[in-house]
């Protein structure tokens, strides 16, 4: 079970979810139309692509656009929240050494205990996402199940892999759910609106190239975010 | 009933039916036949398809459902901050819905959407800059506009808004011959006080054509008038077109995009005709991203600009400051505490929130000039955008809407507003009338003049 897990339907789940990312990102830019986004792309492709940098950069800096800055709570348990998810998984020390084991190379791994403290960032970070979706009218009205059920596919691999890792009741149970639990959130990515992983740099780019070109980018105005 | 007489699929394209909707008052009959109406949701839904791109439905699937657009909306603000307010869950209740029913939705639910449309977004895109995946409901709203106004559920006044550029190229009812006919009494009234002052029409190679609002011919003549002492005073060569002068688009407020296309390009043709060099509107908003920002693309204009350099009359105005084709007497500046309202059609729009700083600092005494807060690209709707000032049957929510405004303006602690854009300009109006908060207003063409210094013998004083 192990092997087929981590062998071969790892490999088909780590082709589908990046193939299905690749090709997401294609079929928007595909998608775009000059004359109904009315913006004009390609003509003016350099103002566009510093303001697509810049929003870019903005947001993925926690006091670089001024609706992070203006709710430190919240960007807290964001960035924490994403910081974990990304860094945790890459950087891992196990999932290093079966990097290693298939394709003869490894990334710089984290120690143990940062590994743990990024992994209960995820899950306190997730729970405060929750609670503040019942919490706050304005994001209740917002909420479905939807939204819980992505939130619980994305923190799940944590929790099975924390009790993994502190050994807590069956080792190989907690194993397998883990990968199964990493694997369903992979296949997830492509398919659900965790595709934001990569289309958020696109409507980004997008939005971004909208004001560095006709909405002030060419009047010389650089717009705060 | 499959469609009315007055309320229908089809955008008026005569004068008659023109008078025939004119003449139901406040749209009685046309609101009630729209409850009749018949939703085509084959054709609703193929327009999606055909219409909708990647954008919008990346916008609609990947929404994190964060709530952080909430604060970032007025309406949201004054409305007592309820969640139906908040942007995201108006477009995705709206526009995400007949999306998920593949346009198969009731006449009840057009109506909603009508209302959310119309009342409750005035597409200030100030949302947009607020969402970490930058996903501007403004620009959404104005798609479901689009929409919504294929399917005949438009607000009574914005379908004759649209029909009357249809008709008339202008959204009044002014013809080419009303037009010139003004210009030509404008310009014999006030060349009694300034000798030598002419509104040229139809010169060709002019160094500037000038396009304004159809309100002002139709309504406030006098704008035209100071717009050409402005112009005859900082010796500029310049004209006014016979034909596609009119540079306002209701036809956008209403969705009607090929209404806007035509507009457009009577504009366009205006200029290819008479060849300026550039071209400079009037002091609205709106006008501006019809005409410059969005209209390009209407159009078909690859490039995305206007067929000539076409600038906002605020750009025109720094620049004959600042090169001292304009000279304001020192003793004549503003010397009381004053603000400006920053109009979301040019300043969020096209970033033009520097150049209405430099007018002030030429015409207004160091240390009373006040800003509103927040200010620039991160200002508040007027109050009454994207059609909303002109809608009789959402007047009690756009008089709602005005609070914001009034409150950030009493903040300022300032009598006097500087308003350079015309739905801005007449928001602060009936925000004055409606809540009596003791303000006064203005454009800055009449400020301007009355602390010209004017060269000698240039004016003839009575």
């Amino acid at each position: 079970m192990y092997e087929l897990l981590t062998g071969p339907l790892l490999w088909l789940v780590f082709a589908i979810s990046f193939g299905g990312l690749l090709v997401r990102v294609v079929l928007y830019f595909k998608g775009l139309s000059q004359q109904l986004d009315r913006v004009a792309y390609r003509p003016h492709l350099s103002y566009g692509l510093k303001g697509a940098f810049n929003s870019i950069i903005s947001w993925l800096n926690p006091v670089g656009a001024r609706a992070w800055r203006i709710r430190p709570g919240f960007t807290l348990i964001f960035f924490a929240f994403h910081i974990g998810l990304l860094l945790t998984p890459i950087l891992l020390t196990a999932h290093n050494v079966m990097l290693q084991e298939n394709l003869g190379f490894s990334l710089p791994q984290l120690p143990a205990c940062i590994a743990d403290i990024l992994s209960w960032t995820v899950i306190v970070a997730g729970l405060f996402m929750v609670l503040r979706r019942i919490a706050f009218p304005e994001v209740r009205i917002l909420t479905t199940a939807y939204d819980y059920l992505l939130l619980v596919i994305t923190v799940a691999p944590f929790v099975t892999g924390l009790i993994a890792r502190y050994q807590g009741g069956d080792y190989q149970f907690w194993l397998l759910a883990h990968i199964i639990t990493g694997e369903i959130w992979l296949l997830c990515l492509p398919f659900t609106k965790l595709s934001h992983c990569v289309l958020f740099f696109c409507s980004r780019a997008q939005l971004g190239m909208d004001y560095g070109i006709k909405r002030g980018g060419m009047k010389g105005s650089t717009f705060s975010w | 009933m499959p469609q009315g007489k007055l309320c229908n699929r089809q955008p008026i394209k005569t004068d008659e039916q023109l008078k025939l909707t004119l003449a139901d008052k406040s749209g009685i009959q046309y609101y009630a036949e729209m409850e009749e109406l018949d939703v085509d949701t084959d054709l609703l839904w193929s327009t999606i398809q055909k219409t909708m791109k990647s954008r919008t439905k990346t916008w609609l699937e990947i929404c994190a459902h964060c709530g952080m657009c909430a604060e970032s909306c007025f309406l949201y603000q004054v409305n007592d901050r309820i969640p139906e307010q908040v942007p995201s869950y108006k477009i995705q209740s709206t526009l995400g819905h007949i999306v998920k029913k593949k346009g198969k939705v009731s006449n009840e639910f057009m109506r909603h959407c009508m209302e959310v449309a119309w009342s409750q977004c005035t597409c200030c895109n100030r949302c947009g800059m607020y969402c970490p995946h930058g996903i501007d409901m403004g620009v959404m709203f104005s798609y479901l506009r689009g929409l919504l106004y294929s399917q005949g559920f438009v607000p009574w006044e914005l379908k004759i808004g649209s029909g009357m550029h249809r008709v008339y190229r202008a959204q009044m009812d002014v013809t080419t011959e009303d037009w010139v006919e003004t210009c030509e009494w404008m310009a014999e009234e006030t060349e009694e006080e300034w000798p030598g002052l002419t509104i040229p029409v139809d010169k060709q190679d002019a160094d500037i054509m000038y396009t304004c609002n159809a309100r002002e011919p139709k309504h406030y003549p006098e704008d035209l008038a100071e717009a050409a002492i402005l112009f005859h005073v900082a010796g500029v060569n310049w004209t006014v077109p016979s034909e596609g002068w009119e540079q306002t688009s209701l036809s956008m407020f209403a969705g009607d995009w090929e209404c806007c296309k035509d507009n457009v390009n009577h504009v366009y043709s205006a200029i290819e005709r008479l060849n300026p060099a550039r071209v400079t509107g009037t002091e609205c908003g709106h006008a501006h991203r019809a005409t410059v920002i969005e209209g390009p693309y209407w159009a078909g204009r690859p490039d995305g600009l206007p067929p000539k350099p076409y600038i906002h009359y605020v750009e025109w105005l720094a620049e004959a400051l600042r090169e001292g084709k304009l000279k304001i007497d020192p003793a004549k500046r503003i010397k009381e505490p004053v603000t400006l309202q920053d109009s979301c059609n040019y300043v969020r729009n096209q970033g033009l929130k520097d150049v209405t700083r430099e007018i002030i600092s030429y015409i207004v005494e160091p240390g009373y000039f006040v800003e509103m807060a927040p200010n620039k690209e991160h200002n508040y709707c007027c109050g009454g955008g994207g059609g909303f000032n002109g809608i009789g049957r959402f007047r009690e929510q756009r008089n709602v809407a005005l609070r914001k405004k009034m409150d950030q303006i009493l903040d300022t602690g300032c009598k006097l507003v500087i308003a350079p854009c015309h739905n801005c300009w007449d928001a602060i109006r009936d925000l004055e009338e409606e809540y009596e908060i003791g303000i006064r207003w203005s454009f800055l063409k009449p400020l301007i003049i009355g602390m010209l210094d004017i060269p000698e013998g240039m004016r003839v004083e009575w």
